[in-house]
């Protein structure tokens, strides 16, 4: 770098840059760190503020602290089966494998979860999990995990750039070798010298109106990946999850833990039927979520469905006391939202944009992308979960390839010769961060949003079809014009408008991905239904769609999936 | 949905600033953050407000609503007197860096200073629920610091230098109180964090979201344990004895 360029911005070196500060961000810095490598980690919120609090039900790991039958390959065999087989099988096996350990650590790091009557971690039922095999602290578990790895991290001596957003990773020739980004709080802008990048900036579901996902989900590492030439992988794959909030409007979209359905909870329409027995008599409410989600929303498109549109959730059958201990976070949210006691009666749910399966495509060992010094972990990765995610294992993932990615980036930055920016990076970079000031008249970057979400909810949603998908495509490359044009009011000082001007942008590359790969696929799978390709094609289960940048704009190929060794292969044989 | 509300909102910086008033649809269950997003996104696209998750799990959108520390996200609108304007004012602990967002920077600085959890060396990790129930109550904490913002001797003394406020007295609690923990903080509490200035009055409890017990369950607990460890030297033996705490 150019010393006229470090004196202009403020300017960070170290050996590994972490984008994002969840589970997954955490754990990798953890792991760097104890490599001895030098790392910062970058985040938009405060410390602590990560999307992972919102997770409630808990991390699955085959400890088989209450079902002893439980192991390893059992875990593998749901997570592949959950996700439909395109999953990445060694990274199925990879985080079954390693996920016990994972769990443990956190407990000696200082985290208390709940307790068997032996004095073992207590793990309860989930979807699409065969055994008893998630560990939970009530209905609180990302909060815990959170707080656990935050502490670890802040006592092993990680910096942390806080409130701080990356607009682009830098360059030199083929290889990832920092960052760029401004301050929230002042607007400066600032400039990372990092020899291996990490993105674990989670997933995309702000770009949909009903979410469960807060305003930093904006799909912000995967457009830096893809911008920076990186492959993408998946991206058809968006899990609705089947219970969000429904009434009143404002909380529309807030989740509700399958943990109530892992409990106990059972699904009525407004018939008082338990709808479930037409889906899938036998799993019922602890079907996959892509199951369920469908089902509710079918019930309520044939006429089922609650006063607000939803179905009816129902743990009142559980004595009171149990459910304020095993559910307390649901307890105050209904109470204090939508004047529910949800002891008393049932709570009303429908479906909402939860997770993205898709993401950065990695190598299963190492969670290298496909650009030399980027890595990606956790909901910014793809592989894992295939076609479908099962509760659970969302937190594991953030641990075990969380740990992984920290590892290998540490590893990389140790045989990495210095690199240099041409400073034409980062004027280009600057530049387009200022344009919208300039201008005398424009959009507002809120209602460009709101015609975002209401597009990806209208025609890119749970149920699909080519003319909606062609339609969400045209209305896309709308959108992507107008953010052309989008006027910021006021100044650089903490300026919600501006920052939102700057997500968008991610938002609508990875919409794009999400809504051209929804279209090549035509069969249905997982999280992924055709309405005119209703049943799954064996010759598709054979192929991800990853997508790329072209010379001519966004490009898809087809990646065959990988096949695993013949003694898993008889593990799956045995689940279909 | 015909009633309208009017807010009036904090619009300035750490130089100074007043009250703006912004008319604002009011819809059923609609909560204060719901009314801050209404602002921004039609009448004052740069209003800075702090907040992630809306629904009351990270901590992110406190402010003080007519006066009273809370988190806007849970904060409803019919539970406001209806007739008058709703005012939204940033904490007054913290030093104001735009519009409700302040600067909480100096938390996470005491936070730094407390040892980590400590494992007792060759612990087989059994814990029984009823020895963890009590430590899970204050590890609910979403660090919002209303506690800080509310506490007297912060927000009317300013003993930053002095006091570590009730949001780190109950981390602490949560360490001292592990079933596994080894390692003493009442040093630190009495010297650095200055727990000795509480005089439990109590609002920190008052304002939790959490509804975490904070001066009952975790400073009373931690004041009695500084004055074993401190003035108490035959408590101070019988538990050396006991080999219950290092």
């Amino acid at each position: 770098m150019s010393a006229s360029s470090a004196e202009k911005y403020e300017t960070h070196e170290h050996d590994v840059l972490i984008i994002g500060a969840g589970g997954a961000g955490l754990r990798a810095a953890i792991e760097a760190l104890s490599r001895g490598a030098s790392v910062g980690v970058v985040c938009k919120s405060l410390l602590g503020k990560a999307h992972t609090v919102m997770a409630e039900g808990g991390i699955a790991a085959a400890m088989a602290n209450v079902d002893a039958a439980d192991d390893w390959r059992a875990h593998f065999r749901d997570t592949m089966k959950g996700g439909k087989f395109l999953n990445d099988w060694r990274m199925a096996q990879i985080h079954a494998q390693e996920s016990p350990e994972r769990v443990r650590e956190l407990e000696q790091w200082g985290a208390l979860f709940d307790r068997t009557p032996d004095g073992d971690i207590l793990q309860r039922a989930f979807g699409g999990h065969s055994f008893k095999r998630l560990c939970h602290v009530g209905d609180r578990t990302g909060l815990e995990m959170i707080r656990t790895l935050q502490d670890r991290g802040v006592q092993m001596g990680f910096d942390v750039y806080m409130e701080c957003a990356v607009t682009r990773l830098l360059k030199d020739g083929d290889r990832v070798c920092g960052a760029f980004g401004y301050w929230r709080e002042q607007g400066r802008f600032v400039v990372f010298k990092a020899k291996s990048v990490v993105i674990a900036t989670g997933g995309i579901g702000k770009a949909w109106r009903i979410t469960s996902n807060s305003w930093e989900y904006t799909g912000d590492g995967m457009a830096l990946a893809y911008d920076a030439g990186a492959e993408l992988q998946d991206m058809e794959f968006v899990q609705f999850h089947p219970t969000g909030m429904v009434w009143p409007p404002g909380v529309q979209g807030i989740l509700v833990t399958e943990a109530v359905r892992g409990e106990g909870g059972v699904l009525r329409n407004r018939l008082g039927e338990r709808f479930m027995e037409r889906y899938d008599a036998k799993q019922m409410e602890l079907s996959t979520r892509d199951v369920v989600a469908r089902a509710i929303y079918t019930e309520v498109r044939e006429g089922r469905g609650t006063e607000h549109g939803g179905a009816y959730l129902d743990i009142s059958h559980k004595p009171a006391e149990y459910v304020k201990r095993k559910l307390p976070g649901m307890y105050h949210q209904f109470r204090e939202l939508a004047d529910v006691d949800i002891t008393k009666g049932p709570m009303e749910v429908g479906p909402t944009c939860h997770y993205m399966m898709g993401g950065v495509r990695v190598d299963a060992e190492t969670a290298a992308a496909t650009v030399p010094g980027l890595f990606a972990a956790g909901e910014a990765a793809a592989g894992l979960h295939g076609a479908n995610r099962l509760g659970g294992n969302s937190l594991s993932d953030l641990l075990v390839f969380g740990r992984r990615a920290g590892a290998a980036a540490a590893e990389h930055a140790d045989r990495a010769a210095p690199a240099s920016v041409d400073p034409g990076q980062l004027e280009t970079a600057a530049g387009e961060m200022l344009v919208g000031f300039e201008r005398p008249a424009g959009e507002s970057p809120y209602a460009l949003h709101r015609d975002l979400e209401s597009t990806m909810e209208q025609y890119v949603g749970i149920f699909r079809n080519e003319a909606d998908l062609t339609r969400g495509l045209e209305k896309l490359g709308e959108l992507t014009g107008r953010a052309e044009g989008i006027r910021v009011e006021g100044s650089r000082l903490f300026n919600p408008g501006w920052h939102l001007a700057r997500d968008l942008k991610s938002m609508l590359v990875v919409s794009e991905a999400v809504a051209r790969s929804a279209l090549a696929r035509k069969e249905s799978r997982g999280a992924h239904s055709r309405t005119d390709h209703p049943k799954s094609d064996p010759d598709w289960g054979r192929r991800n769609i990853v997508v790329k940048r072209g010379a001519g704009g966004m490009e898809l190929a087809e990646r065959p999936v990988p096949q695993p060794p013949a003694e898993l292969q008889a593990l799956l044989t045995e689940a279909t | 949905m015909s009633r309208e509300a009017v807010l009036r909102v904090f619009r300035g910086t750490a130089e100074g600033g007043a009250m703006v008033e912004y008319r604002v649809p009011v819809a059923p269950g609609m909560v204060v953050l719901d009314a801050l997003h209404y602002i921004q996104g039609h009448l004052a696209p740069d209003l800075a407000v702090r907040w992630n998750c809306k629904a009351g799990r990270c901590g992110s959108c406190s402010a003080e609503v007519n006066g009273r520390p809370k988190l806007t996200c849970k904060t409803r609108m019919d539970a406001l007197p209806p007739d008058e304007p709703v005012s939204v004012a940033p904490m007054r602990t913290f030093p104001v860096i735009r519009d409700l967002v302040t600067d909480v920077s100096w938390n996470y600085e005491v936070n730094r200073r407390i040892p980590p959890f400590t494992p007792r060396p060759g612990t087989d990790w059994k814990m029984s629920q009823a020895d963890v129930d009590r430590v899970q109550e204050f590890r609910r904490c979403i660090e919002c610091f209303l506690c800080q913002d509310v506490c007297h001797v912060l927000r009317d003394h300013g003993k930053k230098a002095q006091f570590g406020g009730p949001r780190f007295f109950v981390r602490i609690a949560g360490l001292e109180m592990h079933p596994l923990d080894s390692v003493s903080r009442t040093g630190l509490l009495k010297e650095e964090l200055g727990i000795g200035y509480c005089n439990i009055t109590k609002c920190c409890t008052d304002v939790c979201p959490e509804d975490i017990r904070i001066t009952d369950n975790a400073i009373i607990p931690l004041k009695e344990r500084v004055v074993d460890d401190y003035y108490d030297p035959i408590a101070r033996f019988l538990k050396r004895m006991r080999g219950t705490r290092s």
